[in-house]
């Protein structure tokens, strides 16, 4: 059985709890194990990068380094987790300047890092190191006709981290056709949902989340899969406003792609946090959701 | 005595851990404000700022929205035929307009980002509704209104945390960050 070493990060604690049940559900029934991070602090997301380089990155390599210390690879769900725990891998491997300098500072929680261990994003765990092959062979309750959205976002593909395919990647939709569903030509599948901006500048983020929800429903998708828990938060929580805002009428359900993994897998829909979105999924899912399930 | 540093090296230098970015390279060419998904919700392009950092017109770039209004979603970054990280030159001026307190005063952005830190400092982790304070107010009436309206909808579906989170070894923790940033103790 393959073991990682396991990132929740701050979102998955509560906000996107559904997304952290799923995980653990799905990579239970494909034989990976999840052993979570003990003690693990937040990453900073985007904002400690603002203040201090070399302070974010400290921050993030404390989580690595307890990885490190249980002797596993590091994987996170969360895209900007993920993005945050590569790069300062790479720095700490590159840089022995930066790496004293780091060391210095983990030495008061008793930590060190040589930067060896490899970084995942949850969805590269499913897409490479299971793969779709194996993941058909378990699925028992196939996702027909269903025409998903296959969202990456930003931050899985960008910046480029190992000469991956950055304009047009078709993993995602490799594990949607696993899962035995369609996944639909959505031409902004890695177009920004605004991030934070929904925070610290609102007209420009219901701007793009506007613009992808309309791409979305004009490819014909029934369901959007995300691998982020801000991307589905911004798509998701703030359909009603982008509608007051431009006059739309945009009811889409946006999934994260372990719970309609997790339907696919036969799992029962209570177990993968379904029923906590704030927009039904009832209308495309129904015939999907069973509860004689494992 | 050395000379002092331009501002388009300074900029650089705040790259540091990312082994800086060869700004100066820049061909003007547009890519990334052909690319970005914000871009018409900024005052200056990112072609435009890049050309402004490298003429070492500081106060100019300060004074524009267009580092606050990045998203960072690398899709300048990426495309960049020069290989400049713009996004990551994005980084560095809100750094440098951090440090130097020299942002306009309407902006949300470095208040949310000051707070986030001080939460991560005291705790460890994220706590959404210590942080709604620093944006929300800011807000008019409607959004004010909405804001509150969609916080009551997840909460009512356990999306909302309770009690702010901590993590267990809290003085390790804090003794970590001291040997980055020297800083005062918090009570």
């Amino acid at each position: 059985m393959k073991k990682y070493a396991y990132f929740p990060g701050c979102s998955l604690e509560k906000m996107a709890l559904s997304y952290h049940k799923s995980s653990l559900e799905t990579t239970r029934v494909l034989g990976v194990e999840l052993e979570e991070l003990e003690d693990w602090n937040c990453c900073g997301a985007t904002t400690y990068f603002h203040l201090d380089e070399i302070l974010a990155n400290t921050l993030v390599a404390r989580n690595l380094a307890i990885a490190e210390k249980q002797g596993l690879d590091f994987v996170a769900p969360c895209s900007a987790c993920y993005k945050n725990a590569y790069f300062t891998n790479t720095y700490m491997k590159e840089d022995a300047d930066l790496a004293e300098h780091i060391n210095y500072a983990l030495e008061a929680d008793d930590l060190q890092l040589s930067g060896d261990l490899n970084v995942h994003h949850l969805i590269d765990v499913f897409a490479n190191e299971v793969g779709p092959e194996e993941i058909k062979k378990k699925v028992t309750n196939p996702l027909k006709e269903l025409r998903i959205a296959p969202y990456y976002g930003c931050q899985i593909v960008r910046p480029r981290k190992n000469g991956e395919n950055v304009e047009d990647p078709q993993f995602f939709e490799e594990l949607i056709r696993a899962m035995g569903a369609n996944p639909i030509d959505f031409a902004y599948k890695t177009r920004c949902c605004g991030g934070s901006l929904l925070l610290t500048n609102r007209p420009a983020a219901l701007d793009m989340i506007r613009h992808l929800l309309q791409n979305a429903q004009n490819s014909g998708a029934d369901v959007i899969a995300t691998a982020c828990p801000l991307c589905q938060v911004n798509l998701e929580a703030y359909q009603t406003q982008v509608n007051e805002e431009f006059g739309t009428d945009f009811s889409t359900p946006v999934l994260y792609f372990t719970q309609l993994m997790g339907l696919a897998l036969g799992i029962a829909p209570k177990k993968l946090g379904i029923g906590s979105e704030l927009v039904s999924t009832l209308p495309v899912l129904s015939q999907f959701l069973k509860k004689e399930a494992r | 005595m050395a000379d002092k540093p331009t501002f388009s090296q300074e900029i650089s230098n705040l790259m540091y851990a990312a082994h800086g970015s060869p700004l100066n390279e820049c061909i003007q060419c547009g890519t990334c404000s052909g690319s970005c998904p914000a871009v018409e919700f900024m005052d200056q392009t990112p072609r435009r700022l890049i050309g402004m950092i490298n003429a070492d017109l500081k106060e100019d770039v300060i004074d524009t929205n267009t580092y606050w209004v990045c998203a960072s979603c690398y899709q300048c970054t990426v495309r960049c035929p020069s290989r400049i990280d713009i996004a990551g030159a994005m980084y560095a001026v809100k750094r440098y307009s951090m440090w130097n307190k020299t942002y306009a005063d309407d902006l949300v952005g470095p208040v949310f980002s000051e707070t986030f830190m001080k939460t991560i400092a005291r705790s460890g982790r994220s706590y959404e509704p210590i942080l709604a304070p620093t944006y929300i107010f800011g807000f008019g009436a409607k959004e004010f209104f909405q804001e509150v309206q969609g916080a009551t909808k997840m909460m009512l579906k356990g999306r909302i945390p309770v009690l702010p989170p901590r993590i267990k070894r809290l003085k390790n923790f804090q003794n970590m960050i001291k040997r980055i940033i020297p800083m005062g103790d918090e009570e």
